[in-house]
């Protein structure tokens, strides 16, 4: 069971909790927790990455286990901490405006 | 018993502002997507109950909602917005060849007709229709494809399609509007694209009467005279009565013909109202007084409207998509400031009261009348 914390206006849009749980084969990679996010909740589509390139949002950013992932590639397999769900995948704003 | 329903679009969220047709108590909802930045929201003139908005951050990018209930609750509905085959580029500030990237909705238009059919203007400029009640969204690429499209160019608020006029007599018929290219029409359902320019004059480009590249602020029509066009050009307020086949400039007495939000009274072709700001380097009305000017002849002669509204130390702005009037009579005039002040009008601009005094800075305003 992967935990992933979204940040306060996508939890509102998608009408979820602080975490939401995705069950996911291992190896986990990121693309592979955007892919479950967006099929179980379509409204996210597009505002997490581009519907047509893939490519992450500039101002949003992920984090696993105290590192930022957020320039790796959506294929690198995520730590087994995050697999087990000993650690949530974080999803973040970016800090931007005064 | 009529109603009326205020659809406002703010920085931080959408309001809705309802009352009778008295129009002198005012329940107030929202904010509706708090924080989030709401271009625009507008109502089905097939289905007032259903409304449609446009939501967007800088972080997670666009979104569209969609009522069914008046705006008491929303869903959010499709927001891919791709552009048809090779996006191409469009000219950058700087003239150098910047590709076309979508960035937000600045305008919905439902149909005339069908509540699931509604058209979208974006940024980067294009228009995109829906006919599915927004899950799905296809761009009617003509109008890109039109061959001046690499020579658009952005006006300091972005490169955005932000007017949208239905012809209700002909189906066939959409104007548009772009910063900084100007307006187009088509005549086929949006196939095809003329550019409707020709006697707009912008001394700020290099060919003052070029076929494109005219910073329209906004166009507005009187349903019942679907041929005549009035334009609030960057300067110039500007007419047309031939379908925008040839523009005049009707800015007459006009403290300054600098604005962005330009409409006609809901019962009377020929009287239309402007808010003239100071210049395009100071967004705010001349010496601190917030008037309305109207017009009862179609332009030219204009009388400045300020009963209730402040007349020192006042210095907002008026957006171009932030005036609309009601179809009671007489007809109610609103417009929002980015001062967050909702102003209304129920005897057509004579006097004004604000609504609302405190809301985030307004982006548009629209009205339904409700029967």
């Amino acid at each position: 069971m992967i935990r992933v914390m979204l940040p306060a206006h996508l939890r509102t849009l998608a009408r979820t909790g602080t975490e939401v749980q995705l069950d996911l084969d291992v190896p986990v990679t990121i693309r592979a927790i955007l892919d479950a996010l967006e099929a179980r909740y379509p409204m996210l589509s597009g505002t997490l990455r581009d519907h047509v390139t893939q490519q992450r949002r500039p101002f949003v950013r992920f984090f696993a286990c105290g590192e930022d992932w957020s320039h790796e590639s959506p294929d690198k397999v995520l730590p087994d901490a995050i697999a087990s769900g000993a650690e949530p995948f974080l999803v973040v704003g970016a800090i931007a405006g005064g | 018993m009529s109603k009326v329903r205020v659809l406002v679009g703010t920085r931080k969220g959408a309001f809705i502002l309802t009352s009778d047709g008295k129009r002198e108590q005012w329940d107030i909802s929202g904010p509706h997507f708090a924080g989030w930045e709401i271009y625009h929201l507008k109502g089905s003139p097939a289905d007032p109950n259903r409304i449609y908005a446009s939501q967007s951050t800088g972080w997670f990018g666009q979104l569209i909602q969609r009522s069914n209930d008046g705006g008491q609750t929303w869903e959010p509905v499709g927001n891919k917005f791709s552009y048809d085959g090779v996006p191409g580029t469009h000219q950058w500030y700087d003239g150098t060849p910047h590709p076309w990237e979508f960035k937000r909705v600045w305008h919905l238009e439902p149909s005339l007709t069908d509540p699931d059919t509604v058209y979208a203007g974006v940024e980067d400029a294009a228009i995109f229709r829906t006919t599915d009640g927004g899950q799905s969204w296809q761009e009617l690429p003509g109008l890109r494809g039109h061959g001046s499209g690499p020579h658009w160019q952005p006006g300091a608020g972005g490169m955005c399609l932000h007017t949208i006029i239905l012809d209700p007599s002909n189906p066939g018929r959409i104007y548009i509007a772009i910063s900084a290219a100007g307006a187009f029409r088509t005549d086929d359902r949006g196939a095809a694209w003329k550019p409707i320019n020709q006697g707009l004059r912008s001394e700020y480009i290099p060919d003052p009467a070029a076929e494109v590249g005219h910073c329209v602020h906004h166009i507005a029509m009187h349903p019942s005279r679907p041929g005549v066009l009035f334009m609030q050009k960057h300067w110039d307020v500007m007419r047309s009565d031939n379908a925008g086949d040839s523009w005049q400039e009707v800015s007459g007495n006009l403290p300054t013909d600098f604005g962005f939000a330009i409409d006609v009274h809901a019962h009377e072709p020929e009287t239309i109202y402007v808010v003239p700001i100071k210049s395009d380097r100071e967004h705010f009305p001349p010496d601190g007084k917030l008037r309305v000017y109207r017009s009862r002849t179609g332009g030219n002669e204009w009388e400045p409207l300020t009963k209730g509204l402040p007349q020192r130390d006042c210095y907002v702005n008026v957006l171009r998509d932030a005036m609309a009037v009601d179809s009671l009579d007489s007809c109610g005039v609103y417009f929002g400031t980015t001062g967050g002040q909702v102003y209304a009008s129920a005897d057509a601009g004579d006097n004004w009261a604000p609504i609302v005094r405190d809301l985030p800075a307004v982006l548009s305003v629209e009205v339904q009348t409700l029967q």
